[in-house]
Order: C-alpha cells, then structure tokens, then sequence
C-alpha cells in the first residue's frame, strides 16, 4: 500500500526566517572597535621627578585651550606636525639642537644610531578630545611612517608586513617614544 | 501537421518560492556571524572623534569599554549637563573607576587579567579634564592599556 504521505506546508519557514533576520538586525552591532592603542606609565605615589633628558632630545607639544598648538615655543598647525615629528627624530642632518644618537646593537640591523629623540605631549583642562586624539594620531602616523621607512629599506617590506621578530627589531629602531607629561593644572575653571 | 491552438487560456506558471527560505536564512547567518551583540545602551552623547591611523581591537574579551559623555537628553534632569562617565549600565564619577576595573578584573580568567584594554569611548566635544582624571585613575589601579576609541578618518 504506498499511500502518499502529504507533503509538510513549508510557506512560512521564510516568514520565520526573517523575523530572526530582523532581531539579529537589530539587537546586533557591525562596528568592530578601533581607535588609537597606548599604554599608559605606571603610577607613583611620590610622584617623583622625571628623569633628566637633555633639552636637544626633547620635542615639546603643547596644545592650549583653544585648540591651538605650540611645538618647541613656536605655533604650528596641526596637519604639519607629523613632517615636524619625523624631521626630529631623525635628524638626518645633525643638527646640534636636534636629538642625539646613540649607538645601539639591534638584532637583525646590527649596529644602527638611535635616536634618543623623545616627543613630549600636554595638554590644557580645557583642551578638546577631538584635538587631543587629532595630535595623536599625527604622532602615531609620523612613528608609522618612519618604521615603514626603516623595514621598507631592509625588507622591501612595510611594517604590517613583517614577522614578529622583525617587527621587535623595528620597534628597537624606532622606538615609539611619546611621553605624556603629568597633567598640570593650568588655571584649573 | 501540428496543430497550434491560439484560442487555449495561458497562464504564466507560478514561481517557485521554495528556495526562499534558503536565502533567508543564508542572510541570517551571515549577519549572526559578522555582528556582536550590542551589550548596552548608550545613555552618554557619544560620537567619536576621527583619527587615520587607528588599529582593529581583534579581541572582544579583552575590551572593557568606558563611554564618556554628557548625559543623554532624558537623562539631563537628574544627571545635569556636565560631562559623566558609563560604566556598563549605570552613569559613574571618575572616583569609581577603581572599582570598576577591580570588578572588571574578576570578571576575566586569571592569564587575562593584566592585558585588559581600556577602551575610551569619549564624545569628540569633551574637554581633556575629564580624560587626564579618567587617566590618572586607570594608572592609579593599575589598568594601563589604553585606547582612545575613534572612528577611521578615510
């Protein structure tokens, strides 16, 4: 006896489908977090004076409350401060006010010049995190670039490209020297 | 010869919508695999400033998010109109940061607990103030990863 059995009504799976399709549209996000990664120095109590480094090695960066910018005592516009950036730390011609250089030995470079170049960031109470974030992303790019430069001329390769181990070797070369300065309290509202 | 009936009634057949679902549920899975569950709501102003050079923070589990901003409209009766931090789902002062990364902490497997990233959620119009306490703070519970959450600049 072959009876038939009926056939199962599968009209509404698609019905079904889609309103799950529409919670997960809805209660789910798509935006993976990004933004710029540091890490911050340790605490000390005492708050004790920071190390001594020489004035030469020293890029001071002070953004005031209205936005604007002072790089090493003279006003500067925010765009132009990556080139600023680089031409310090490198100091391709030595210039005497520049930072100095230190004779290091990498794994991988060998024996290289470091620059002992250090860039010093502060900022106002009343300065706005847009611009705060804006400098640190011209300072991020600017050390970018450079460690692109220096794998570009060993491997041919640019930095994202490489392996761990290069890449260790290009964070000794360039080391990604920004330092915060602590907070002042400049004319506190 | 053959015969061609002009006169007979046509019909155009009916589509076959049984490979709908199938595509339904194609899209389904794919939006189940490419979003995360959105873990709160947002009751801050909260629109990030631009940067170009931003990285992806690949893993979630890490991510402890700290949204800064001024309180949302309903929400400016009782909490004024000042800068305020959320922490999950409750508004906070900077003074209770400390717990929040101790809870924090706990809530993570035991090798994860020194590489928690801080992610700073902060609205492009707060002032630097706010940040530096936020900073200082996380320094002094000794939580250092930081990362200032902005959108990519194309």
């Amino acid at each position: 006896m072959g009876r038939k059995v009926p056939e199962l009504n599968s009209t509404s799976t698609a019905d079904i489908a889609f309103l799950l399709l529409v919670f997960f549209l809805t209660t789910t996000t798509m935006n993976v977090d990004s933004g710029l990664f540091r890490r911050l120095p340790p605490y000390n109590e005492d708050n004790t004076e920071a190390p001594k480094v020489a004035k030469r090695n020293i890029l001071q960066v002070l953004v005031n409350r209205n936005n604007q910018l002072l790089v090493n005592d003279e006003l500067a516009d925010i765009n132009s401060l990556k080139d600023r950036t680089k031409e310090f730390i490198l100091n391709k011609s030595d210039d005497a006010d520049m930072p100095a250089k230190e004779a290091k030995e990498i794994p991988l470079f060998g024996p290289v010049e470091v620059s002992k170049g250090l860039v010093s960031l502060q900022s106002d109470r009343q300065t706005s995190y847009e611009t705060y974030v804006a400098v640190q992303d011209q300072l991020t790019a600017a050390f970018r670039e450079m460690r692109d430069e220096k794998a570009l001329e060993k491997w041919g390769k640019r930095y994202e490209e490489l392996d761990d181990e290069q890449r260790s070797a290009v964070d000794k070369y360039i080391p990604m020297s920004i330092s915060e300065a602590e907070p002042k309290n400049v004319k506190k509202k | 010869m053959g015969k061609f009936n002009k006169n007979e009634k046509r019909e155009v057949p009916k589509m076959s919508t049984s490979s709908l679902p199938d595509i339904v549920f194609m899209l389904l899975f794919f939006f189940m695999a490419v979003t995360t569950m959105r873990e709160v709501t947002i009751m801050v102003e909260n629109t990030l400033p631009e940067a170009r050079e931003t990285i992806k923070l690949e893993k979630k589990t890490l991510v402890s998010n700290i949204y800064v901003g001024k309180p949302g409209r309903q929400h400016q009766m009782v909490w004024g109109s000042e800068p305020i931090l959320q922490l999950n789902d409750r508004f906070a002062r900077v003074g209770d940061l400390g717990s929040f990364v101790e809870t924090e902490r706990e809530a993570r497997p035991e090798e994860d607990r020194n590489s928690i990233i801080n992610n700073l959620k902060v609205d492009r119009n707060v002032t630097m103030g706010v940040v530096t306490d936020i900073k200082q703070e996380l320094r002094k519970a000794n939580s250092l990863l930081v990362n200032y959450g902005s959108r990519k600049k194309l």
